[in-house]
């Protein structure tokens, strides 16, 4: 029996069919991403790397509904030019508590993985409400309608117990304060600022939009923005310790 | 609507038979009852949603489980006692309506998707089209695009030929009543409420897979009766053998079931709200990820189009396939490559070298099985080349393999880390993704609705084979604008991003790069102004061939016993 003859079980049995495929396409999946849940590299804990802060989290969630991903990406790769412009390469580990992950895969504008501090939160304003007015050749929509959204400091508790279930290591107590802590990182003479700085280590307090009252959505963006690339100290971080 | 009505000879099926009682099928007062619950339930999530797009969406899915309870009920009334019967005088009684469905949506959505693809090639060119509003900004628009030409354009041509081609292989009608009208219908529902979702700010930000849980749990309910309809119809078959296109559908049915179900997993903030997090997070996420998106293309953008060219181009030609064989290695070796190329759109990220690695010479190795499906594709038409002098809706469908070949030949190329390294970021991805989307799945898909519609609508011949000509040169020249555009662009900007001075210092500034893209964007928008074009072209002659076509009068009519 020739191996064409052999081939009509598959022709003449439909069952036998779907069960061929799934076998034959489960095969690459398994061997490339399992493990992925494993190797050291991939789950390596680096020090500074820390959960969102409410604020910031708000803020990354404009950024995911914005799809701001589709032309701005955060993954610095270890080549001389990127490395130059945009900063160290990104690690695995910086992205660690992304649900989803934001690694882009277009550069119509410029990578945003070590955008924190780059730029003054007045910057931001201004490009983020219009982007011509500062960068006169850029293509980037204006988001001037963010200043004049609020965020609901009441329902991000939820969205943190939520990224808690699915993995990320916030405490009870960082849970049980994040309303108070999305308006203290916004506003530096707020009470519980102390308290909150102490919770997110790194997190940078300040009244990102310039204007009093609840934080809004560009406040949250800039604070996202503010944070992104700066959480590891590359003069500390040591890159022989996760050589394999 | 009178154009998705049963023609004659369906109609024919429907006989009265005065002896037998009317009374509703299992289906019929099953699908109510299940929809008639629904509706009370979104009418339930709509009063107490969290957010305005969660609330317009419950809304939405209450009244149309409402219209769906009255057209059961309606249809119900209007029908004769019994079903369509599965055989009228010995040959298969075809249920060509929910074909017909798909044929109208796929070309409804089609333009909308290269409308709204030629919205945004504008806005990057002239940004002030953006207006400043959060419905109308790119980030929001794009994914409507990508999602409109893949999913409703490509899903509908997908599930309407692959409704066609299961049942004129296979002998027999479709499986189910209900079942395939509920697989068409709750698939472009599926379709609206992710598209107006993007609108809203709803995404889950991974692309392709951008719907939010609740409409990835309602696509997942379509998948299954689409593939049970499917699988239903290959089982009760009156050939021997499965048919080579439906290996292919089947792959592109389960694969895709298997690949929508990996990379979604994701826990609701509430179930009275549309914001979700995606249970991977970081590198898991996005190796999960490109395993869905590279097989979304492998699968949905290749396999199943491939099933369209086993049938559509040796049916049209009048040819047989070239080679059996080549077909089974074709098959086999296709679908086990694929799922290993994710990777390659992840090269000198961190994830893992030897990941990146695999993924790269899979990707490489895939360059075969792509080719030897164009081969067994293009000569099939050996003894009939002739007939593309004359016939261009399958020249269109040839050229549909040629864009194939190339795009198949660029990917693993583009799949090599050095070349990676380079058009990784750029337009050069964006060139390539077109090249195989406007080239190979716009053609074919062209094609096979240049012949769908004829048949199913029981018409002799198109309205007009000039109009069909003016579409194929007209579309593509826009896709050579598009994709040279792309090229060029793509290239530059990558020279850009690497360029150094003699000194030693980056030669460009970012914005320098972007600001060197401005003629390419525009050349770009030409090109697909062109496409749509000819799109609007291909709508009014199908409407045309179904309007005022003459009937085909091919369906032998019964034998009247002598009186």
């Amino acid at each position: 029996m020739s191996f064409w003859t052999r081939h009509q079980i598959f022709e003449k049995n439909s069952i036998v069919l779907i069960v061929g495929i799934l076998l034959v396409i489960a095969i690459g999946g398994l061997v490339e991403i399992t493990p992925l849940f494993y190797l050291k590299s991939t789950i390596e804990a680096v020090d500074g790397v820390r959960p969102y802060t409410p604020l910031e989290l708000a803020g990354r969630n404009v950024y995911v509904r914005e799809g701001c991903y589709l032309c701005h990406s955060q993954m610095i790769r270890p080549l001389r030019d990127e490395v130059e412009r945009y900063g160290h390469f990104s690690l695995a580990a910086e992205s660690m508590y992304d649900h989803p992950f934001q690694w882009g895969s277009k550069r119509t504008g410029p990578d945003l993985a070590r955008v924190g501090a780059k730029y003054s939160d007045d910057w931001h304003v201004t490009h983020l409400t219009n982007p011509r007015a500062i960068v006169p050749q850029s293509v980037m929509p204006g988001y001037p309608f963010l200043s004049a959204t609020e965020v609901d400091p009441d329902t991000i508790a939820d969205h943190m117990k939520t990224l808690k279930a699915v993995g990320t290591p916030y405490t009870d107590e960082q849970i049980a304060s994040a309303g108070a802590d999305l308006k203290a990182q916004a506003d530096p003479d707020n009470a519980g600022s102390d308290a909150f700085s102490k919770r997110y280590a790194k997190a940078v307090v300040r009244n990102f939009d310039g204007k009093a009252g609840t934080p809004t959505e560009m406040d949250a963006l800039i604070a996202y923005l503010q944070m992104l690339g700066t959480l590891v100290d590359f003069k500390l971080y040591n890159e022989k310790a996760n050589l394999r | 609507m009178w154009f998705l009505a049963p023609c004659s000879f369906e109609r024919e099926s429907a006989m009265p038979q005065p002896s037998i009682s009317k009374s509703m099928t299992a289906g019929e007062s099953g699908l109510a009852v299940v929809f008639a619950v629904t509706a009370f339930l979104c009418v339930i999530a709509s009063a107490k949603a969290l957010d305005t797009a969660f609330a317009f969406h419950a809304a939405l899915s209450a009244a149309a489980s409402v219209a769906v309870v009255f057209g059961i009920v309606n249809r119900y009334f209007d029908r004769p006692a019994e079903l369509p019967p599965a055989e009228i005088n010995g040959r298969p009684n075809y249920n060509m309506g929910p074909i017909k469905f798909t044929a109208v949506m796929a070309m409804f959505w089609g333009i909308a998707g290269f409308l709204v693809g030629l919205i945004i090639a504008s806005q990057l060119a002239w940004p002030a089209l953006n207006f400043d509003l959060p419905w109308t900004s790119f980030g929001r628009l794009r994914p409507l695009h990508t999602s409109a030409v893949i999913f409703a354009f490509g899903g509908n041509v997908l599930i309407g030929t692959s409704l066609y081609v299961v049942q004129k292989s296979c002998r027999v009608r479709l499986a189910g009543d209900l079942a395939p009208w509920f697989v068409v219908i709750g698939y472009n529902f599926f379709i609206l409420v992710a598209g107006t979702g993007y609108l809203l700010g709803v995404t889950q930000s991974k692309e392709y897979a951008e719907p939010e849980w609740y409409a990835d749990l309602w696509l997942t309910i379509v998948w299954v009766v689409y593939l049970l309809v499917f699988l239903a119809t290959i089982i009760k078959r009156k050939e021997p053998h499965i048919f080579v296109a439906n290996w292919f559908y089947l792959a592109f049915i389960v694969t895709i079931a298997v690949l929508h179900l990996g990379n979604n997993p994701a826990l609701p903030v509430s179930v009275f709200g549309s914001k979700s997090y995606v249970a991977w997070g970081g590198i898991q996420d996005a190796m999960f990820q490109w395993w869905y998106g590279h097989n979304a293309v492998g699968f949905f953008l290749t396999a199943g189009f491939l099933a369209i060219m086993y049938y559509f181009i040796p049916k049209r030609a009048d040819r047989p396939i070239y080679s059996y064989r080549l077909s089974i290695i074709h098959f086999w070796a296709l679908i086990f490559l694929y799922i290993w190329a994710g990777p390659h759109h992840l090269h000198y990220t961190a994830l893992p070298d030897w990941t990146q690695t695999l993924g790269m010479t899979f990707s490489i190795m895939l360059w075969m099985p792509s080719w030897g499906g164009m081969i067994n594709g293009l000569m099939t038409l050996s003894g009939a080349w002739d007939k593309l002098r004359t016939d261009p809706v399958l020249r269109m469908l040839v050229v549909s393999v040629a864009f194939y070949g190339m795009s198949t030949f660029e990917g693993p190329m583009m799949s090599i880390k050095v070349v990676n390294s380079l058009s990784h970021y750029t337009d050069w991805t964006i060139g390539h993704v077109h090249s195989g989307a406007l080239g190979w799945v716009g053609f074919v898909s062209f094609g096979a609705l240049y012949c769908l519609v004829p048949w199913v609508w029981n018409r002799k011949g198109l309205y007009s084979l000039k109009l069909v000509n003016w579409h194929f040169w007209i579309a593509t020249l826009g896709i050579v604008l598009y994709i040279s555009a792309m090229w060029v662009s793509g290239i530059l900007q990558g020279l850009m991003w690497r360029a150094y001075t003699s000194l030693g210092f980056l030669e460009y500034s970012f914005i320098e790069s972007v600001e060197a893209m401005h003629p390419f964007y525009i050349i770009r928008a030409a090109g697909g102004g062109l496409f749509l074009i000819g799109a609007l072209i291909m709508a009014y002659n199908l409407w045309m061939t179904v309007r005022v076509g003459e009937q085909e009068v091919q369906m032998p009519v019964a034998l009247q016993p002598a009186e």
